[in-house]
């Protein structure tokens, strides 16, 4: 046994997170640590490797008691952690970033020519060929998380701790992450993997330990697992059918609320258009890099557009800047609500009502009865898990932070909501609630521009898919032409092809 | 225009503050040059860099402590106190008073860092404290005057004296600015001061020992405070309990004037020198200005100009600075 970790507890501030969980890894093994946002999953992995120290319990690594009091001591015992909240220094450089802490050395100096080469080189391995010098804050989310990897499977370490390596990657990068922990698999290294993808746990985890509100509930080859069991374990209760909110095949046509005509800018959005009408989700497909997350940010306001047309309810319009959006009634929920977003230490009702502020008035002062209803119902309405509204939103877990940031643009009111990647990082209990939540404001007149990667979540939840590649609209698949095969032709490109 | 700025080693915004100091610098050399007659006369050359070494000093360790994104507002009083040590102590050796007004100020830095780190007290605060506490006890050792030196032991060479044609302040500013730069750029520790100022959570989830980086730039701070007190007391034939009053004020804005961001995370040694430099320079050319005869400025007014030029400065660093980040 590598890793043994019994009878777990720990409280903050009176509020139980764990309570006696246990985990056992053995040398390479690739364990899936699997539960619901809030189960007490990254909780466990700190305490491990020393950001917290537990209340209760015994933890032995490589056949010795340990009890590190800070991540260094982890990391020297070779323990290597990628955190849920991507954690590298956002003005330091890549290469600086994946050495940090040990440093190549030449007479004493950082060699920093062997330093940047051999971030190269890991990174090339990655398929990932960037510039090693410039800032981290530089990247999009998926390079800063594969750096992030490239920093944990570089460290020599006898087990890594990925808490939610997948939720920024497309697959392709999926599948490189796949291939390099096999690879840390032959060379007798363990890995320790929590994610909220069932497909993916299946794939590349030899064992799975199910936690549930604190607790430890299962342990098992994951071949001895079927999901329907590993589910009902994690949630304590059979799941509610995903398909049931999905909408009518023959609904009528509404009026467009928005539409993108031949818009472009820059390299990344060459030639969008695309419409999202009154009352319905709209879906936005395409593989990484194709142009949409820039699409919603020129929509938005964010990027300005230098070529085509913007349209409300069929009247041209120019965002100079994101408030002229907001002003419009244009509301977006960003992909990088790990980095984004957040105000850690304002309180989940004061993160949750920051957009909305300005309405809450009445003369001159917050509303404080309209606030607390509102909060009150996206807890309920998302099932976010906290002990108070007024708990600092850091205290959260993961999942439970990005359901608070979704609240919070939910709440606005808008006309046009834009979601990227709504569910990322959500478990798949409370995924279909907010899927079944936007459906529900759709059905009251919303119009949902949804991003995403899952193709099931599309099929499941939209009304029409525009799919995108290379920065083009090349299909728009109405309702009853949506397939999966339908969706990944488009997104290759092929369709379009043969329609010219 | 990116080539040109490529062509400067500009690779980020910060580079490009830092570019901007160094035209600044140059510009009012410059200026001077042309306006004034004894400007580049060697005596105002040596006379402008032994009196500002000290200045520069201070201004390296509070480079260093704003890049962790902290403060030491300290800096004035342990330098004040430290000149009163050494001038205490300067009739038993020269060497005594240099060491034990060092060791005065790596005193308060130790015990800065020990209330930051272990305490968890606010920089602002805790240097706020030390520095009150720091005066006072430079005004206690003193007994409220100024605390002549000893000439006999050789005390007073260290500030008064030239080596190879350049006053010893000089040097040691240049050593420790030359250590200073080893340190930030060819170092381990100085990536991870870079790092914790980025943000201390993260990098103590990669495995940086932040609280050992934190006490020792804090100790780094107070040392060169008492270092500049050494020289301050040297100089001047005097330990001064009541000079040292504002030199944290001139430390923070030579170091932010230098492109350094006072969120830290960011930061160059060379452009904090040139950053002292060139706020040293306008007092320097105020003085001259009035020696031309044809208007009289108080010191009220030097300082209103002072503030003036850095906040004209600071402002357009930072257009710069925005124009560069949207291209
Ligand atoms: N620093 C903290 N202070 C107070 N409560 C905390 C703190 N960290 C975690 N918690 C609480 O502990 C519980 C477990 O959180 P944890 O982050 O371990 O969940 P998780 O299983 O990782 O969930 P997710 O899938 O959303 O990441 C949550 O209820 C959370 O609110
Ligand atoms: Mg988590």
């Amino acid at each position: 046994m590598l890793l043994s970790m019994q009878g777990i507890s720990k409280a903050f501030a009176g509020v139980p997170a764990l309570k006696t969980a246990s985990l056992d890894v053995e040398a390479a093994e690739v364990m899936a640590l699997v539960g619901q946002n809030g189960a007490g999953k990254s909780t466990l992995i700190k305490i491990l490797t020393g950001v917290y120290r537990r209340d209760e319990g015994s933890i032995t690594f490589d056949g010795r008691d340990v009890d590190f009091s800070m991540p260094a001591m982890a990391q020297a015992a070779g323990i290597a952690t990628i955190y849920q909240e991507i954690n590298l220094a956002p003005q330091r450089s890549v290469a600086e970033n994946i050495y940090l802490s040990r440093e190549p050395k030449r007479f004493g100096m950082i060699d920093h020519g062997a330093m940047r080469r051999g971030a190269e080189a890991v990174l090339k391995t990655f398929n990932l060929t960037i510039d090693v010098d410039r800032p981290v804050a530089h990247f999009d989310a998926a390079t800063r998380q594969m750096v992030a990897i490239a920093r944990a499977v570089t460290q020599n370490a006898r087990l890594v701790i990925m808490d939610e390596p997948t939720s920024s990657l497309d697959e392709r990068e999926v599948a490189i992450l796949f291939e390099t922990i096999r690879t840390l698999k032959r060379s007798g290294v363990a890995v320790i993997f929590i994610g909220h993808r069932l497909d993916e746990l299946y794939e590349i985890c030899d064992r799975v330990t199910i936690m549930r509100d604190g607790q430890t509930v299962a342990k098992s080859p994951m071949a001895d697992m079927p999901k329907m069991a590993l589910v009902r374990h994690m949630l304590g209760k059979e799941l509610a059918a995903f398909q049931a909110m999905a909408p009518e095949a023959d609904a009528p046509m509404r009026p467009v609320r928005l539409e993108l005509d031949k818009a472009g800018a820059g390299v990344r959005v060459r030639d969008v258009s695309l419409a999202v009408r009154e009352g319905e989700i709209s879906g936005l497909a395409g593989l990484l890099g194709s142009g949409r997350t820039e699409t919603a940010r020129l929509i938005f306001g964010a990027d300005r557009m230098e070529r085509g047309a913007i349209r409300m309810q069929g009247q041209d319009r120019s965002f100079r800047e994101p408030a002229d959006a907001i002003a419009d009634g244009i509301g977006l929920v960003s992909e990088d609500r790990k980095i984004d977003g957040i105000v850690p230490d304002m309180s989940i009702r004061e993160n949750m009502t920051l957009a909305l502020l300005p309405k809450l008035k009445k003369a001159g002062i917050v509303d404080r009865a309209r606030q607390d209803e509102i909060v009150t119902r996206y807890i309920r309405a998302l099932g976010v898990k906290c002990a108070s509204p007024d708990q600092p939103i850091k205290e959260l877990s993961g999942g439970n932070q990005q359901k608070v940031l979704l609240a919070r643009w939910l709440a606005t009111d808008p006309r046009v909501l834009i979601v990227d990647e709504p569910t990322r990082g959500i478990d798949i209990g409370a995924k279909s609630e907010i899927l079944k939540l936007l459906r529900n404001l759709a059905d009251e007149g919303l119009s949902v521009l949804m991003i995403s990667s899952e193709l099931e979540e599309l099929l499941a939840a939209a009304d029409r898919v525009t799919v995108l590649s290379d920065g083009m609209s090349v299909a728009t698949l109405p309702r009853k032409d949506l397939s999966e095969t339908a969706l990944l032709a488009a997104m290759a490109h092929q369709e379009a092809h043969q329609e010219e | 225009m990116q080539t040109i700025l490529r062509l400067f080693l500009v690779k980020n915004a910060g580079d490009l503050a830092r570019l901007g100091v160094i035209l600044a610098l140059a510009g009012l050399i410059l200026f001077g040059a042309l306006r004034y007659d004894n400007f580049l006369s060697p005596y105002n050359i040596l006379s402008f860099l032994r009196y500002n070494s000290m200045f520069a000093l201070i201004a390296l360790g509070m480079a260093f402590v704003i890049m962790t994104g902290g403060i030491d507002l300290s800096v004035g009083g342990t330098a004040a106190m430290a000149s009163v040590v050494a001038a205490l102590l300067s009739p038993y050796h020269w060497a005594a008073g240099l060491v034990c007004g060092m060791a005065a100020g790596l005193a308060v830095g130790a015990l800065n860092g020990f209330i930051i780190t272990r305490m968890r007290i606010q920089p602002f605060i805790a240097t706020l404290a030390t520095m009150l506490a720091a005066y006072g006890t430079g005004l206690l050792l003193a007994d409220n005057q100024s605390v002549s030196v000893s000439y006999d032991s050789g005390f007073t060479v260290i500030g008064q004296d030239d080596f190879l044609g350049f006053p010893i302040p000089a040097w040691i500013a240049l050593a420790a600015y030359v250590l200073g730069w080893l340190v930030l750029e060819k170092l381990p520790i100085g990536r991870h001061i870079l790092a914790i100022g980025d943000g201390e959570a993260t990098a103590g989830l990669m495995g940086l020992k932040v609280e050992r980086a934190l006490a020792g730039v804090y100790l780094a701070s107070g040392t060169l405070a008492g270092l500049a007190g050494v020289t301050l007391a040297s100089q001047f034939g005097a330990g001064q309990p009541t000079e040292g009053v504002g030199w944290e004020l001139f430390a923070i804005a030579s170091v932010v004037v230098g492109g350094t961001l006072l969120s830290g995370g960011s930061g160059s040694i060379g452009a904090t020198l040139a950053g002292a430099l060139l706020l040293a320079m306008v007092f320097n050319i105020l003085n001259f200005e009035n020696g031309l005869g044809w208007i009289s400025l108080s010191a009220y007014w030097q300082s209103v100009i002072r503030g003036s030029f850095l906040l004209v400065v600071v402002v357009l660093q930072a257009k710069l600075m925005a124009r560069h980040r949207s291209t």
